[in-house]
């Protein structure tokens, strides 16, 4: 698969499709790849990497990379054509100046699974058929690729590409009973002080790197409010108080009906918050009030947010379990 | 050298929690470590390093500095410190330890920070030596010994037992408090496990990184290089290298209007972030490239060319495993340094 996006990318460069070619360069475990322009068949040769840990949804890149011009090439997961849409329907990136190449994903490892099950010291992983072959400075351990496949990737809503231009691997289909929403009852079945303090308990590891925000596909405002000292929110204090853990609340609001549930903010978060959960909560209302809508599936459709009907719910209609 | 049989280690927490707090490192409800009060049932995590440094104890993310109330045109000016607490952080690895010191580089010289000065003299640090390192572990590049770790008090696990050394007089009074539990111990079982902890490190995949090409007076020759702006392409902009780093020691200092008064408090900031260097006139630092140098250059020189040399990382490896991109120290020294192509 690798070998192939290699090649392709090669070809594309030198046929003028694109001039530059956005993907994941290599690290040096293996699992610590960062997403990267190449501009060279050099470069691709060199450093390009697509493998079980290739995780970052490389969407959001494009936004920057339209404004500098030229044509791009990006490769794509499934989950991914669905934050790449969404930037589409709204205006944040031209699809003529794209090259999608969409590409088969089985789900993807997150390295701190491998970590938490105790192997550590790693310095190679290898895919064989089913498993990891992880290499460490303490030994060569095995580990089911099921064991090592992140929080996001257990509950996958879909493995066909929304968008591309060509495909490499096989586009899959919607994952009907994803169980994505499995977590979100469990929560809604909680009374309001469990939940409160579930949330409370999560959120006040918060240390406000604002990782979670910066790579959203949905947070691509050219100034975050809670970054402008014009704004009176502007805030940088951690402080494990509800108010603080408003900025995670104000934010799904924000991107309610317009997160794709790509899972990226819980991926980077650095203290493991579950914040899709707050995102996956929306959905599922939007779902039930409005009607099956899923972000990121055609980009000429009307969010249901965004329009009007005379039919629309009440607030009052809306329920909640009050205590 | 005290010897500690693992049997008495609740004793001895228990013994040093009887007069201070004590901090060590705890599994959280994600299995990740971190820093908590011990009380009776407390167990101690068996993690390599904590999520967060150790710095907190010392330099909290966020801190009321004092208070203003306004009468009319009077304004009173109110000081909102309390009597510090005794307290003890065990556990602490050498790289954290090594990061206490660059801190008091900062903020232990003229003008002196009194609120860190005044946690540093109520902390003592009983630091833990690596018996296990992991691949993103690089403090042996700086000259920081994983298996000898500063600190007031020095521990090693050995096969006869927790070995105890106090390094300072506060180590020296923190184990008096425990000399009940304590037997002489045998040099030689923390030389074992010192020999161990080195043969490792010697095969840790980074120990071989070399600063050649940075340091102290290379400012000139850094600054305009143009693998900048690959090495920063990618980042996201975010806090998470700045808040886990044990030495990054920038802050922001805000008011709060409380509507009746003002509190100023100060919080960690980033060089990372867009409001970082906002001044009247505007920033200075405009594009993600050059907060992304700053940073960088901090570490690998500018800070060196203040402190005869010494580097401003100790290898902890945190923004290693927490970048949400994988770009990291390391990859600027080796993309940057002389001996790393």
């Amino acid at each position: 698969m690798q070998e192939l996006m290699k090649k392709r990318a090669i070809e594309l460069l030198a046929d003028g499709t694109c001039d530059r070619v956005l993907g994941w360069e290599k690290g040096d475990f293996a699992y610590d790849q960062t997403p990267a322009l190449f501009h060279t068949a050099e470069e691709l040769r060199a450093s390009f990497v697509y493998n079980g840990f290739s995780a970052a949804n490389l969407s959001k890149y494009l936004v920057k990379e339209c404004r500098a011009g030229g044509k791009i090439a990006v490769f794509l997961k499934p989950c991914d054509t669905y934050s790449f849409n969404q930037l589409l329907a709204e205006h944040r990136i031209k699809r003529e100046m794209i090259y999608v190449i969409g590409v088969a994903c089985d789900g993807k490892a997150d390295v701190e699974k491998l970590k938490d099950a105790g192997i550590d010291g790693i310095t190679d992983i290898r895919e064989e058929g089913e498993c990891y072959v992880v290499s460490t400075i303490y030994g060569d351990k095995t580990v089911k690729k099921a064991e090592a496949l992140a929080e996001r990737c257990l509950n996958c809503k879909s493995r066909k590409h929304m968008a591309y231009d060509e495909l490499i691997g096989e586009s899959g289909e919607v994952v009907p009973n994803s169980g994505r929403f499995d977590m979100v009852e469990q929560l809604e079945a909680m009374t309001p002080d469990e939940r409160y303090e579930f949330w409370r308990g999560e959120l006040s590891r918060c240390i406000r790197c604002n990782a979670c925000r910066n790579v959203c596909p949905a947070c691509t405002c050219e100034q975050c409010i809670f970054d402008n000292p014009k704004s009176g929110v502007a805030q940088k204090a951690a402080v494990n108080s509800f108010e603080e853990n408003m900025f995670h609340i104000i934010r799904a609001f924000h991107v309610a009906g317009r997160c794709t549930d790509c899972g990226e903010c819980s991926r980077v978060c650095p203290e493991h918050i579950p914040l899709h959960l707050l995102n996956r909560k929306f959905i599922k209302d939007v779902n039930s009030f409005y009607g099956e809508y899923q972000a990121g599936e055609d980009p000429a459709a009307r969010p249901p947010l965004g329009r009007y009907e005379k039919n629309d719910i009440e607030p009052g209609e809306a329920g909640g379990n009050r205590a | 050298m005290k010897r500690l049989s693992f049997a008495r280690l609740n004793e001895f927490f228990a013994a040093i929690a009887a007069s201070n707090a004590l901090y060590l490192p705890v599994d959280n409800s994600k299995g990740k470590a971190e820093y908590k009060k011990w009380q009776e049932g407390t167990e101690m995590s068996r993690q390599l390093n904590t999520l967060r440094s150790a710095k907190d104890f010392f330099f909290p993310q966020t801190e009321n500095l004092m208070e203003f109330k306004m009468d009319g045109k009077s304004v009173e000016v109110i000081d909102t410190r309390r009597e510090a607490e005794d307290f003890v952080i065990f556990g602490v690895r050498a790289c954290d330890a090594a990061s206490f010191k660059i801190l008091d580089s900062v903020y232990l010289v003229d003008p002196v920070d009194s609120y860190y000065k005044t946690r540093r003299e109520h902390g003592v640090v009983v630091t833990l030596a690596c018996a296990r390192p992991a691949e993103t572990c690089f403090c042996k590049v700086f000259g920081i010994d994983a298996a000898d770790p500063a600190g007031d008090v020095t521990a090693w696990e050995t096969d006869e037992g927790l070995m105890l050394r106090a390094n300072t007089e506060k180590g020296e009074k923190l184990l008096s408090l425990t000399a009940a539990l304590l037997e002489e111990g045998d040099e030689r079982a923390v030389e074992a496990a010192q020999e161990k902890t080195r043969e490792i490190i010697e095969k840790l995949p980074l120990s071989s990184l070399s600063t050649e090409g940075l340091g102290a007076g290379k400012t000139a020759e850094l600054f305009d290089r143009p693998e900048w702006k690959a090495l920063s392409e990618a980042c996201l902009g975010c806090g998470t290298c700045t808040f886990v780093c044990p030495t990054c020691q920038c802050y922001d200092v805000r008011d709060f209007d409380t509507g009746n008064g003002i509190k100023r408090f100060r919080c960690w900031d980033s060089c990372m972030y867009s409001d970082f260097t906002l001044m009247a006139h505007g920033n200075s630092r405009n594009s993600q490239v050059e907060r992304f140098r700053q940073r960088f250059m901090h570490k690998l020189v500018y800070y060196p060319d203040r402190s005869g040399g010494t580097f401003g990382c100790v290898g902890c490896g945190r923004c290693l495993s927490r970048c949400p991109i994988s770009m990291n120290i390391v990859k600027v020294m080796k993309t940057l340094g002389g001996k790393n192509k």
